[in-house]
C-alpha cells in the first residue's frame, strides 16, 4: 500500500477537479471585500484559500475596534478561539539533541505564516458567523519590545480565559484585561512555556529515547557493515 | 435560521429572554437583601461531578453563590508545547488523551488539518470508517454522560444502565482497533486496518441496545419528576452569551442555535450521505442540554446504523510517502466531537513535525461561562449544571 515513488515527491491523490481548475470562492471573496470597506486602513492584509478559509491581519492599534467591527457589522458573533503563535524557530531544534555534545547552532530567523508578519509574536483569533457558519482568521502583530495587546474581553466575553492562558504561555500582556492570573501554572512559575526559545527540560536533562532506539532502514550501508562486522567478531 | 422567525418560536425565544430576566433578577436582589457575612465554599478538585481534577471556589451569601470561578491546571500535560517535538504521525497518540472518553473523536480533526495541508484525501471507505468511529465514540462518551447524570441528583441506577451499555461500544471500538480507550487508529491517508469480519452484523445488534438504553434513560431519568424540578429553568444560557462564550456542541444547541458542524461544514467524512436531525432546544437550561444530548446519542445510533448499510468497498489506506513531510500551510479543521466544537489551528514548515498547534478543545470554551453562570444560584445548582454543561478535565487543561 505504500508509496512507490521516488523519495521527495509530493503525492497528488486528490481528485482531479481540484488540480485541473481553480476554484473561486465567490462568498469568501466577497466577505473580504467587505471586510476591506468596513476595516479600511485597520487592514494589512488578507488571504482566501478557495473552500477553505479566510486569514485577515490588522494593525495592532485597532485590534478591539476591528473584531469589534467584525462582530457588529459582519455578524461574526461565536468566539470559537484566541491564541498567539511564536514564529521564531526554537533553536533546539526537535529537541533531538544529544545533551552530551555541543549543542548544534541553528537558524532562528523570524518567518512568519499567512497574510505576513513583521514581528516574532502574533496573534490569532478565529470568529464564526452563526448563521453563515463562514469562520474568519484574524491576525495582528504583538510589538517585540511591550509585548503587549488591547484585551478583546469587551467585545468577546469568553476571550476572558483565553487571553489568560496566553499571558502565561506566551507572555503576552493585554491591556484592559480584568484578571491576568494565571490558568495553569503555579504563580511563582518563571518564563514561559509555549515560547519557541523556552526549552522542554524533558528533552534537556535526557536524550529522547528515539535516537538511540531508531532501527537503521534496510538497504542503508552503515547498517549493512556493522551487521557484517559483528558476524565476523562471532565467528 | 434563527428561532424567532415562526410565532411558535417566538413564543418560546421569550420565555428564555424571561428565565434570563429571572436569573438576572435574583443576582440583583443580592445585593439589596440583607447581606450575611460571606463564607468561601471549596468544591474539588476531587468531587465525582467534575469528571476529574476540577476545583471550583464559590462564595457564599447565605445559600446563593455570589461568586464563583474554577481552578483549572490540575492536569496540564502541555499537550501544544509537546506536539512541536513529534512527528505528524507521533501527534495522534498524544491527542488521544485530551477528551479521554471520545479519544477516536480527537484524532479525526488533527488528521483532516494534515491531510488538507498535504491535499490527500483518505479512500472513500476509510471516510466512512472514520465517521463509524466517530459515532462510536460519541454514543461512548455520551452514554456515560446521560448514566452520570442520574448521579448527580442522587438517583445510583442509571450509571448502571450507561457502564453496562457503554461496555457493548467499547468492545466494538476495540475489536475495530484494539484499543479500548486509545484507539491510536487513524493514520495520515485513511486508517491502519480495515473493519473485522464480522463486526458491521454485531454493531448492528449493539446500536440497538443504544437505542433501548436511551428509552431507558429517557422514561427512568427524564421522565422523572425531581430530576424535572432540579433541572428546568435552572443555568439559563441566552442565546448571544451562547456564542461570545463560544459555547459549541449540544450546549450552543440547547440555547436555540441550529448548529452542527457535522451538517453546516464540507468536511471529508461521509455525513453528507446521511440523513440526521439536528436537534434544538429553545430552553438554554440544564434540563435542555441534557435532553438534547439523549437525542444526539439516539441520532447517532441511526447514523451509524444508515453507514454500516452503504459502506463502499475498497481500499482503506491512501498512497501516502512512508516519511510524511507536510508541505509549509496553515491549516483549522474543527468536527463536531461528543464535547462540541474540537479543532486544531496546524502550522506546518514543512518538516516533519507540526511547527505550532492550537488545540481548540470544546470543553475548555464551555467551562469558562462558569463564572458567570453561577452567579446567583443555589448551592445544590452548582452540581447539576456543572454536570449538564458536561466537560472532561483533560479536554479544559490539554
Amino acid at each position: 500500500m505504500h508509496l512507490q515513488k521516488p523519495k521527495g515527491e509530493v503525492n497528488q491523490l486528490s481528485s482531479p477537479a481540484e488540480t485541473a481548475a481553480p476554484i473561486v470562492d465567490t462568498a469568501r471573496d466577497a466577505m473580504v471585500a467587505a471586510i476591506r470597506t468596513t476595516l479600511g486602513a485597520a487592514v494589512v492584509d488578507t488571504l482566501v484559500k478557495p473552500g477553505d478559509d479566510i486569514w485577515v491581519r490588522v494593525m495592532t492599534e485597532s485590534w478591539c475596534a476591528s473584531i469589534q467591527a467584525l462582530k457588529e457589522a459582519h455578524a461574526f458573533d461565536y468566539f470559537c478561539f484566541l491564541s498567539a503563535i511564536d514564529w521564531m524557530p526554537s533553536p533546539y531544534g526537535r529537541g533531538e539533541d544529544d545533551p552530551s555534545e555541543p549543542a548544534p547552532v541553528r537558524d532562528t530567523a523570524i518567518r512568519p505564516g499567512y497574510t505576513g508578519g513583521d514581528t516574532r509574536m502574533q496573534m490569532l483569533v478565529r470568529l464564526v458567523n452563526s448563521v453563515t457558519h463562514l469562520g474568519i482568521n484574524i491576525k495582528a502583530d504583538v510589538p517585540n519590545d511591550s509585548f503587549t495587546i488591547d484585551s478583546i474581553c469587551t467585545v468577546f466575553a469568553g476571550a476572558n480565559w483565553h487571553e489568560r492562558e496566553a499571558h502565561e504561555m506566551f507572555g503576552i500582556g493585554f491591556a484592559g484585561h480584568p484578571d491576568l492570573r494565571n490558568m495553569y501554572l503555579p504563580v511563582d512559575f518563571e518564563g514561559y512555556p509555549m515560547r519557541k526559545d523556552f526549552p522542554l527540560l524533558a528533552r534537556m536533562v535526557k536524550p529522547w529515547p528515539g535516537i538511540v532506539d531508531v532501527e537503521p532502514l534496510p538497504g542503508s550501508g552503515a547498517d549493512e557493515e556493522k551487521d557484517g562486522s559483528s558476524e565476523e567478531g562471532a565467528s | 435560521m434563527t428561532i424567532l422567525n415562526d410565532p411558535v418560536s417566538a413564543k418560546l425565544g421569550n420565555r428564555q429572554q424571561l428565565s434570563y430576566i429571572a436569573s438576572q433578577a435574583a443576582d440583583a436582589r443580592l445585593n439589596v437583601e440583607l447581606e450575611t457575612e460571606g463564607m468561601t465554599l471549596n468544591i474539588g478538585p476531587q468531587h465525582p461531578a467534575t469528571h476529574g481534577t476540577l476545583r471550583i471556589i464559590a462564595r457564599l451569601d447565605g445559600e446563593q453563590v455570589v461568586w464563583a470561578e474554577p481552578s483549572c491546571g490540575y492536569m496540564h500535560r502541555g499537550y501544544e508545547k509537546l506536539t512541536e517535538v513529534r512527528t505528524f504521525p507521533q501527534v495522534t497518540s498524544l491527542i488521544n488523551r485530551i477528551d479521554w472518553l471520545g479519544s477516536f473523536a480527537n484524532e479525526v480533526p488533527f488528521i483532516l488539518a494534515a491531510e488538507k495541508l498535504m491535499n490527500v484525501e483518505a479512500p472513500p471507505r476509510a471516510q466512512w470508517i472514520r465517521t463509524i468511529l466517530f459515532e462510536l465514540s460519541r454514543i461512548a462518551n455520551v452514554s456515560l454522560f446521560l448514566g452520570d447524570l442520574g448521579v448527580q441528583m442522587g438517583a445510583i441506577t442509571p450509571v448502571f444502565l450507561a457502564f453496562r451499555d457503554r461496555e457493548y461500544v467499547l468492545n466494538l471500538i476495540e475489536s475495530a482497533t484494539g484499543g479500548r480507550f486509545h484507539p491510536n487508529f487513524d493514520r495520515i491517508g485513511g486508517l491502519k486496518d480495515d473493519l473485522p469480519a464480522g463486526w458491521i452484523d454485531e454493531t448492528k445488534v449493539v446500536m440497538k441496545k443504544l437505542r433501548n438504553f436511551c428509552d431507558e434513560i429517557e422514561t427512568l431519568l427524564f421522565g422523572n419528576e425531581i430530576f424535572q424540578s432540579r433541572t428546568r429553568g435552572i443555568g439559563v444560557i441566552p442565546r448571544d452569551v451562547a456564542l461570545q462564550y463560544g459555547l459549541s456542541g449540544a450546549n450552543l444547541r440547547a440555547s436555540g442555535v441550529d448548529w452542527d458542524l457535522r451538517r453546516d461544514q464540507t468536511i471529508p467524512l461521509a455525513y453528507d450521505k446521511v440523513d440526521f436531525k439536528v436537534w434544538t432546544h429553545p430552553d438554554g437550561d440544564s434540563f435542555a442540554r441534557c435532553w438534547i444530548r439523549l437525542q444526539e446519542t439516539r441520532e447517532a445510533t441511526k447514523i451509524v446504523d444508515q453507514l454500516l448499510d452503504g459502506i463502499p468497498s475498497g481500499p482503506v489506506m491512501a498512497k501516502v510517502p512512508k516519511i510524511i513531510k507536510v508541505p509549509e500551510g496553515e491549516a483549522w479543521v474543527s468536527t463536531e466531537n461528543p464535547l462540541g466544537e474540537m479543532g486544531y489551528y496546524v502550522v506546518s514548515r514543512g518538516d516533519l513535525g507540526p511547527f505550532r498547534v492550537k488545540i481548540r478543545s470544546a470543553s475548555f470554551n464551555n467551562i469558562s461561562i462558569t463564572p458567570w453562570l453561577l452567579r446567583g444560584v443555589y448551592v445544590p445548582d452548582i452540581i447539576t449544571i456543572l454536570a449538564s454543561l458536561y466537560f472532561i478535565l483533560g479536554d479544559i487543561d490539554r
